[in-house]
């Protein structure tokens, strides 16, 4: 029923907007399952089926979405950016990094500088695009 | 030449409680509620004189058959159709005010950036909302 469609929409929105407030953390499925009302494989399967990608990927455009505005806008180190946004190893970071945005973190810092637009707008659309699966 | 926005338009559920959102919990005020055969022209607006409205248009007939309104309410619960942006005196106190009124959805708390103090939430049915304090904020905060 088309009710249920958007009832559960809109709970998976919502564990979509408690994975952004919290990007920096680990990603605590199990939580952010709660926050819709679904099990935990239901969450995972529920989301990829209306969002287009898993939450882990989801989190991972975020997380480094996130870098890229730290890498252009200040000059924190690459091991402190990594820490920052939520990677534990700086270099599954890089790895991560370089298969999403398609450089190196510190290539990426040289050729970009700060960009003058609303945290709003940076946060919807500087949001890399999603490698191939 | 145009001289004004007149009318800007967002996609609900439902207007009646699209209504009490905007009006009760945001603050804004009602401007046009009107029936028109099957149709209800509803329109909020922020207080004041000479302010675009915002009409609330709800899926489904007159203006949609059933299967576009179903592809529109699927959208928007997605929070993937438009949303509003507004500016406010004071973003920390209208924080707080909105919470006290019972808003629940925030996507984000106000942060200073360097053009100023601005929050995100969203309206019971997925559309995003900010809300904007402008002016210079002496250290920005981090991402």
């Amino acid at each position: 029923m088309s009710r249920d469609v958007e009832d559960l929409n809109r709970r998976l929105l919502r564990a979509r907007d408690a994975m952004d407030r919290s990007y920096a953390e680990p990603l605590d499925v199990a939580a952010v399952a709660a926050v819709a009302f679904v099990s935990e494989a239901h969450f995972i399967r529920s989301f990829r089926a209306v969002f287009g990608e898993t939450p882990h990927r989801y989190l991972q455009r975020r997380r480094v979405e996130r870098s890229m505005f730290l890498l252009r806008e200040t000059d924190r180190s690459i091991t402190d950016v990594c820490l920052d946004v939520g990677f534990t190893s700086l270099g599954t970071f890089s790895r991560m990094f370089r298969e999403i945005v398609g450089e190196t973190p510190s290539a990426y810092r040289k050729g970009h500088g700060p960009i003058v637009a609303p945290n709003c707008v940076q946060l919807a659309a500087m949001r890399p695009l999603r490698a191939p699966d | 030449m145009i001289t004004r926005l007149n009318v800007a338009s967002i996609y609900v559920l439902d207007k009646d409680e699209a209504l009490d959102f905007y009006v009760n919990k945001l603050g804004l005020e009602k401007g046009n509620d009107v029936r028109q055969g099957d149709y209800r022209w509803l329109t909020v607006r922020v207080p004041g004189e000479g302010v675009t409205e915002v009409s609330l248009e709800q899926p489904g007939p007159p203006l949609h058959d059933e299967a576009t309104a179903a592809q529109l309410r699927e959208l928007i619960s997605k929070g993937a159709l438009g949303g509003l942006v507004f500016i406010t005196d004071d973003a920390r106190g209208l924080y707080e005010t909105l919470k006290e009124r019972g808003v629940i959805d925030f996507t984000q708390e106000p942060t200073d950036h360097f053009y100023g103090t601005d929050m995100g939430l969203r309206d019971p049915f997925g559309n995003h909302i900010r809300i904007l304090q402008q002016g210079k904020v002496a250290q920005p905060a981090t991402a």
